[in-house]
């Protein structure tokens, strides 16, 4: 264990001991943690369908910035096991305009993608092992933006501490899935609205490699919280990415069908 | 997304999107140099001394969209300006059509472009459209192709596509003074049909495509004229040996695979053929594996392994896949500039032939690319590629898009 992640553990340890809270480790820290999780996802259900312009702007360690334009849609899954189905299109850089990425996500089972390379016309069904492969070179890798499903995830509860002008559960979560490149991520999530603020990736030898941070926060349908503004900084190359949203538009009326391998060909 | 002017509007207003809901209009596309470096000296005393062939094309595109996306006109034509070849100093329009979204149906009228498969080394089953052979002997450039069709996409059973071709597009081939025209020139103008109808007869394509968990499943069926033409050699009035094409009328069963589990992908294609004297089937199966985040960088490096059969037999059209293997590899550095290499070979037992492809992006619209073909231990005498042992090339391309 890093001495990093030590001091993680030790301050975890100096915090339930002043708070009185059960030790971690213990069942109900494991319990709570996901019990968090379960309802951060309570409050998310039933949004329906959504559809977000995003701009991707990638920063290499020598400051050189590239920008990516994209839209993109999720498809709310009621059903048990599997998740959201999201839909990826891109608009920038122009040479790959038209191309989309397809994904339908399961919790006991690997994920499907399907790529759609418009210049040939062709659906490419790809692999799903690629869950710590960058997503477009970016430093999100593709299992930070699709795998945030809450049983795709073991918790335990580590602390209650302040996060800006908020107090958030930090919560350490540790990926179920294969193919992971994470050891575990620690989540700050707030207890007001319980939206995640803060999560950081630690990798397969324990090191802290990227943070992530949420923020300018906006409620749409006066439910659902959407982060506009979400920054991904490795700590281990210098590199980041912003993504920025413009306006959410949800309920849009998209149907299973507008998330069907065969529908990717209609869109260029 | 550009507004385009008045005229555009006018045009979408007439085809019924007087509503005036989502209208768009986008241009986009690009213009690009390509000069052609052949590294070996010419064959043939009739095919150009100079060894870099300068080359550029122009492909610029149109989209119109109304009704929400659900009434779509795409426009793309296709320049390209070669220097040494007067066939591929070519124009195409790869696709202006009209896509029709209406509930489970989706319509499609005017010239398109079909992708039907899963393999990389040879696209088997992929039949609607014809190969543009002047753009690359790759087979991957394709003619835009008269079509209508209906495509029903069920919840349950997948979905089906049915297309009316009216109208054959021939295929392009290099012209008798330039390079990569094989051992015997072609005389493309005097093609030959079974049909009477010529290049007039109606073909006909059913396709029927699903997923099933892990599976990516194709079924397709083709009847019409062959988008191969076998090569029948005569005597022309000096007497000298030229090739005139000759289109057969074909029917063909395809059907397509793909298992994807973890970080492999397991692909089969394979098609039945009648119509060019014997039957015969032909089928293309391997892999694709890749690991992600070699060495712990960022970098993904797939590995492909393809074994490729054909049965056919003299009385057809001829082909280089007869028994043979392909292995490749595929890098993509996932940096910022979204840097990509793909290089294979294939190998059999009359010779080797190799490419590279690698390719970067220079900020936000320009890219660089470079292909190199190479062929090696090629006999003279081999009938296909005998003609094109000396033609190996390395080919730039400056794109900028727009």
């Amino acid at each position: 264990m890093s001495r990093f992640a030590l001091s993680v553990c030790v301050v975890a340890l100096l915090g339930a001991v002043a708070s009185g809270a059960p030790e971690t480790n213990s069942p109900s820290a494991a319990a709570k943690g996901r019990a968090i999780a379960v309802e951060a996802d309570a409050r998310d259900r039933g949004f329906g369908d959504s559809v977000v312009e995003l701009t991707m702007t990638l920063r290499s360690a020598d400051g050189r910035e590239r920008v990516r334009r994209l839209t993109w849609q999720t498809l709310e899954v009621g059903e048990a096991g599997a998740g959201d189905k999201s839909l990826t299109i891109f608009h920038e850089p122009r040479d790959i305009a038209g191309t989309a990425f397809l994904s339908h996500t399961y919790v006991a089972r690997d994920d499907d993608q399907w790529l759609y390379l418009p210049a040939l016309k062709r659906v490419k069904r790809i692999a799903s092992a690629n869950k710590s492969s960058a997503f477009v070179g970016s430093e999100f890798a593709y299992e930070d933006l699709l795998s945030d499903e809450v049983d795709k995830f073991d918790y335990e509860w580590l602390r209650d501490e302040a996060c800006g002008d908020l107090t958030c559960f930090v919560l350490e979560r540790h990926p179920r899935y294969s193919d992971s490149g994470y050891s575990r991520e620690l989540v700050w999530i707030d207890q007001q609205a319980y939206r995640a603020m803060r999560i950081e990736y630690y990798d397969h030898k324990g090191q802290h490699e990227k943070t992530l941070t949420f923020a300018d926060y906006r409620q749409h349908l006066a439910q659902y919280w959407r982060a506009h503004s979400l920054r991904m900084e490795n700590l281990q190359t210098g590199k980041s990415t912003v993504l920025s949203m413009a306006d959410y538009r949800f309920r849009t009326g998209l149907g299973e069908r507008d998330f069907d391998p065969s529908a990717l060909r209609r869109d260029r | 997304m550009k507004a385009v002017g008045r005229p555009i509007l006018a045009l979408m207003f007439i085809l019924g999107a007087g509503s005036g809901d989502a209208q768009s209009a986008e241009w986009s596309g690009f213009a690009s140099l390509e000069p052609r470096w052949f590294i070996d000296r010419p064959l043939l005393p009739e095919q150009p001394e100079r060894g870099v062939s300068p080359s550029a094309v122009l492909a610029p595109e149109l989209r119109l969209s109304w009704n929400d996306g659900d009434d779509r006109i795409t426009l793309v034509p296709y320049l390209r300006f070669d220097a040494d070849d007067d066939r591929r100093n070519h124009g195409d329009v790869r696709e202006a059509v009209w896509l029709h979204v209406g509930g489970p149906w989706v319509w499609r009228a005017g010239l398109g472009k079909v992708f039907w498969g899963v393999a990389e080394s040879r696209h088997l089953v992929d039949i609607v459209n014809q190969t543009d052979l002047v753009e690359d002997i790759d087979e991957e450039d394709k003619l835009g192709q008269p079509m209508l069709s209906a495509e029903r996409w069920t919840d349950r059973v997948g979905t089906f596509t049915a297309y009316l071709l009216p109208g054959f597009r021939e295929r392009t081939f290099p012209a008798p003074d330039s390079r990569m025209r094989g051992r015997f020139p072609i005389d493309a103008d005097a093609a030959t049909y079974a049909s009477n109808d010529k290049d007039r007869h109606i073909d006909a394509a059913l396709r029927w495509s699903h997923v099933i968990g892990a599976w990516d499943l194709g079924v397709s069926g083709f009847h019409g004229t062959s988008r191969e033409p076998r090569l029948l050699p005569v005597e022309d009035a000096a007497g000298s040996v030229v090739l005139v094409p000759r289109y057969d009328l074909i029917d063909q069963l395809g059907v397509d695979m793909q298992y994807t589990r973890g970080a492999w992908l397991w692909k089969l294609e394979s098609i039945l053929r009648a119509g060019h004297g014997e039957r015969f089937g032909a089928l293309v199966t391997g892999f694709e594996y890749t690991r992600f985040g070699v060495g712990g960088s960022s970098a993904d490096l797939g590995l492909l392994l393809e074994y490729l059969y054909d049965g056919r037999s003299v009385s057809a059209p001829p082909t280089a896949y007869d028994d043979d293997l392909f292995v490749g590899i595929r890098v993509s550095l996932n940096d910022i500039d979204d840097t990509t290499l793909l290089a294979g070979a294939v190998l059999d037992s009359s010779g080797t032939v190799a490419f590279v492809e690698a390719q970067r992006r220079f900020g936000s619209r320009w890219k660089l690319e470079i292909e190199g073909r190479f062929f090696a231990g090629i006999e003279e005498s081999d009938r296909l590629l005998g003609g094109l042992r000396k033609d190996g090339f390395i080919n730039l391309r400056l794109a900028r898009y727009f």
